[in-house]
C-alpha cells in the first residue's frame, strides 16, 4: 500500500437482511421452529430471510490530509460506508486498508451516562472514543473551554439543556486527535450559533492536515470544507470529482422529481420529535406541483407538518440556494410581527405553512429549495437543506428579446425611464 | 490549533477491513490496549450503582443475607435440611456469596449489551469488554459480601484450616465461570431477543442443581460425577471445603471436572462472543 494512501477501499459490499417489520428480531423461538421444520434449508441458507445489497461494489482511495465529501440521499449508503471504514460493522464482501488511528463523530455523546457529572462523562466519552487517560487530563481545560460548562463542570449532565449537552459532547469529539475522521452529520443538531462553532472546528481539523472522510446533507458545508466528493446512489458509487463538480451533479441528478418531497417515517431521526415533516411542494401559478417554474408567475411553496406536542416560539424557515450552494434568501413564516405575536405557541395538530415568492423575482436555472424547523437559539428540530429542486426558466421575462443569458441570481424587472433631454 | 496541525508519523498501524470466515483469533493486545475502557466503565457501572440507591453498599450486603436468613429458617429450621454438621446459616451464606456474584454477572452482563447498544452501533471498540467490565463492576459486592462472610466465621467460631490455601483456586474458578457464562448470555441476547425472557428462568433453575441450599454430599455418590458437570458444583463445594472445612466425601476428581467445564466455557464462550461480535452493531 501507497504510504500516502491513507484510506483504500477495494470492492466493499454490504449486505443485509430484510426483517419484515413485525418481525425485526431474530428470536430463539423462531430459529429452534425453523431448524426443525426444514434442516436443509437452513443449511443452504442459515438466515431464511431476504436480502439486499445496502452498499456494492465501493472502490476509492483517499491521499493524506484529503477531506472527501460523501454525498447522496437518505438510504444511498452513507452511514453504511461510514460504518464499516470505522469498523462498527463488517463488510460481506471486499477489502479495504486503513493506515492509522480513526476517529469518530458519528453520533456526539454516544455513551454519555446522565448521571454522571460532566467531568466524568468527558473521561468516560473520551475513553470510548478512543483517548488515553493521559491524553484527557492534557486537553481537559480545553475541552472545557470549548464546550463552555466550566460553572456546571460538576452537575450530572442529566440537568443540562440540550444545547449544554451538545456543546459538551461534541466538545470531547472535537479534541479527538486521530490520523483520520470521520464525521456523519454532526452538524445536523444544535443552535445556529453552535453549528457555526462546530463547521469552524471542522475547518480547523481539515486545514490542519488530517484526512476526514465527511457525510452531510449539507451542501454549503461540502463545498465548503471538501476538495473532492464520491456520491452514492442506491448503494452504489456513481460518481467521484471535485466537489463543485460533484455537488452539482447530485443536485441536478439525486433529487425528488416533480416539485414534491415527502417524508415518509423511516427517513425522519427521532431527534425531530415532536416534529414531524410531512411534505414540501411547490405550485405554479395554477397551483399544479411542478418543478418548472416561470420566473414571469408567482411561485407558492407549501410545507406540511405535524406536531405531534405544543412547540412555543417554533418557525418554519425557506431557504433558496442556487446549485452552486449560493444563498438566495432565507425566510420565515414568522417574520411579520403580527404573525409572529398570533403563533408563538404553536398546539400540537396539522399544519400548512404557505408562502408565495412573487412574479419576476428569478433567474433562469436551477435552485435548491431546503426547509427546516426551529425555535431561534434553543433548537433546530428539523432541516434539510435540499428537499426539492426547481427549474425556472424565463420565457416571457424582460429582455428575453436578446436571446442570452443574463448574469445574476435574480431576474427583476424594474422601472426604467428613458429621457431624451 | 497548533496541535491539530502537527503531522500525524508515518509508523502507524495498518487496519485492514474484510469479511471474516470461520473461527476468530481472540486479540489479547488489542483487550490489552483498551485496558483504560474497561477501567472506565467498570468505575462508570459503580459509580452510577452508588449514586442511584442510597442503600449502596448496604445493598451488596442485605441480598445474599436476607436470603441466607431466609433459606436458614425454610430450608435449615423446617426442612432439616443436612449441612454437612455446620450451622445451617454459615453453610448457606458460605454457597451464597458464589451463587450471588454468579447469577448477578449473568443478569448484568447480559443486560450491558443491551444498555450499551448505542455506543456498540455507533463506535468500535472490542466488544467483550462491555460485559467484562459489568462483571468487574459487580466484583465489588462480591468482595463486600466474602467481608460479611470472614464475619460469619468468627460469630460461629470456625477456624480455618490449612485448606484456606486453596480459596484462590476458587475464588478465580467463580470469576472463570462467572465470565464463562456471561459471555455466552450476552451474545445469546443480541443475537435471540427472547432469550433475555430465558434469563431469570435459567437463573433459578441453575440454583436449584447446584449445591447451594443442600450440601453436595446429599447426592447419590453414582450420580455425583454428573452433579459436577456443572461447574457451580465445584465453585461452592470448593468454597465450603476451603472454608468451613467440610468433611468431603467430594473427590477431587469432580472439582477437576467442574474446573474444565469451566475452562471450556470460558474459552467456548470467548470463541463465540469474538465469532458473533461482527454482527452486533447490525442487531441492536
Amino acid at each position: 500500500m501507497d504510504k500516502n494512501k491513507v484510506v483504500s477501499v477495494e470492492n466493499i459490499g454490504k449486505q443485509y437482511k430484510i426483517f419484515s417489520e413485525v418481525n425485526r428480531y431474530m428470536t430463539l423461538r423462531d430459529k429452534i421452529v425453523e431448524t426443525i421444520k426444514s434442516p436443509f434449508k437452513m443449511m443452504l441458507n442459515p438466515t431464511g430471510s431476504e436480502t439486499f445489497w445496502a452498499l456494492r461494489n465501493i472502490s476509492f482511495d483517499v491521499d493524506r490530509g484529503m477531506v472527501l465529501g460523501i454525498i447522496g440521499k437518505n438510504g444511498a449508503g452513507k452511514s453504511t460506508l461510514l460504518k464499516i471504514l470505522s469498523r462498527v460493522v463488517e463488510p460481506t464482501e471486499g477489502h479495504a486498508e486503513i493506515r492509522g488511528r480513526v476517529g469518530t463523530l458519528l453520533e456526539v455523546g454516544t455513551g454519555f451516562h446522565p448521571e454522571l457529572t460532566g467531568r466524568e462523562n468527558i473521561y468516560l466519552n473520551g475513553a470510548i472514543l478512543g483517548m488515553k487517560r493521559a491524553e484527557i487530563d492534557r486537553k481537559f481545560d480545553e475541552i472545557v473551554a470549548f464546550s463552555e460548562i466550566e460553572q456546571f463542570l460538576d452537575t450530572p449532565v442529566k440537568r443540562y439543556s440540550s444545547g449544554m449537552y451538545m456543546r459538551l459532547a461534541f466538545s470531547v469529539s472535537a479534541h479527538l486527535e486521530p490520523e483520520i475522521l470521520i464525521v456523519d452529520e454532526v452538524l445536523a443538531v444544535g443552535d445556529a450559533e453552535f453549528q457555526k462553532k462546530c463547521l469552524g472546528k471542522m475547518s480547523d481539523v481539515a486545514s490542519g492536515g488530517r484526512t476526514v472522510l465527511f457525510v452531510s446533507h449539507n451542501m454549503s458545508a461540502v463545498l465548503r470544507l471538501t476538495n473532492e466528493c464520491i456520491i452514492l446512489e442506491h448503494g452504489k458509487m456513481v460518481q467521484r470529482a471535485r466537489s463543485q463538480e460533484a455537488v452539482d451533479y447530485y443536485l441536478s441528478h439525486d433529487y425528488e422529481q416533480g416539485g414534491e418531497r415527502r417524508w415518509n417515517s423511516e427517513e425522519i431521526a427521532s431527534a425531530t420529535k415532536p416534529f414531524r415533516p410531512i411534505l414540501l411542494r411547490v405550485l405554479n401559478q395554477q397551483k399544479v406541483v411542478t418543478d418548472s417554474l416561470r420566473s414571469t408567475e408567482p411561485i407558492t411553496v407549501e410545507f406540511e407538518y405535524e406536531l405531534e406536542a405544543p412547540i412555543t416560539g417554533m418557525r418554519i424557515g425557506i431557504y433558496l440556494a442556487t446549485t452552486r450552494g449560493e444563498f438566495v434568501f432565507t425566510s420565515f413564516d414568522t417574520d411579520d410581527t403580527e404573525r409572529f405575536n398570533e403563533h408563538s405557541e404553536r398546539k400540537s395538530g396539522h399544519y400548512i405553512s404557505r408562502c408565495t415568492l412573487p412574479s419576476d423575482l428569478l433567474n433562469e436555472g436551477r435552485y435548491v429549495l431546503g426547509v427546516n424547523a426551529s425555535v431561534f437559539k434553543v433548537n433546530s428540530y428539523f432541516s434539510d437543506q435540499n428537499a426539492v429542486i426547481i427549474n425556472v426558466n424565463t420565457s416571457g421575462a424582460p429582455g428575453m428579446q436578446w436571446a442570452e443569458p443574463r448574469q445574476g441570481v435574480i431576474r427583476p424587472r424594474f422601472e426604467w425611464e428613458i429621457i431624451r433631454k | 490549533m497548533n496541535e491539530l496541525a502537527k503531522q500525524p508519523d508515518l509508523t502507524e498501524e495498518v487496519v485492514s477491513i474484510h469479511p471474516i470466515k470461520g473461527l476468530v483469533g481472540i486479540n489479547l493486545k488489542e483487550i490489552w490496549r483498551y485496558r483504560e475502557l474497561i477501567y472506565f466503565l467498570t468505575w462508570r457501572d459503580l459509580k452510577v450503582r452508588y449514586k442511584q440507591s442510597v442503600l449502596g453498599v448496604l445493598w451488596a450486603i442485605l441480598q445474599p443475607l436476607m436470603t441466607m436468613v431466609v433459606f436458614s429458617i425454610f430450608f435449615g429450621g423446617l426442612a432439616h435440611i443436612p449441612s454437612d454438621g455446620i450451622p445451617y446459616p454459615i453453610f448457606s451464606y458460605t454457597a451464597l456469596v458464589p451463587w450471588t456474584f454468579f447469577a448477578g454477572a449473568l443478569n448484568v452482563s447480559a443486560r450491558s449489551m443491551l444498555t450499551s447498544g448505542n455506543m456498540i452501533s455507533k463506535i468500535y471498540f472490542p466488544r467483550i469488554i462491555v460485559p467484562f467490565s459489568s462483571i468487574i463492576a459487580n466484583l465489588v459486592d462480591f468482595f463486600i459480601a466474602f467481608v460479611i462472610l470472614i464475619v460469619m466465621m468468627f460469630v460461629y467460631h470456625i477456624v480455618p484450616t490449612i485448606n484456606m490455601l486453596w480459596l484462590p483456586v476458587f475464588l478465580l474458578m467463580s470469576i472463570i465461570t462467572a465470565m464463562a457464562v456471561g459471555l455466552w448470555f450476552s451474545a445469546l441476547v443480541v443475537m435471540y431477543r427472547d432469550f433475555g425472557y430465558l434469563l431469570g428462568f435459567i437463573a433459578t433453575f441453575w440454583q436449584y442443581v447446584s449445591p447451594v441450599i443442600y450440601s453436595a454430599s446429599l447426592i447419590p455418590a453414582k450420580w455425583r460425577l454428573l452433579f459436577s458437570l456443572n461447574p457451580m458444583t465445584g465453585v461452592i463445594e470448593g468454597f465450603r471445603w476451603a472454608l468451613l472445612g467440610t468433611a468431603l466425601d467430594v473427590t477431587p476428581l469432580m472439582f477437576i471436572l467442574s474446573g474444565a467445564i469451566s475452562v471450556i466455557l470460558f474459552v467456548s464462550g470467548m470463541f463465540y462472543f469474538k465469532r458473533m461480535e461482527r454482527v452486533f452493531a447490525d442487531m441492536l
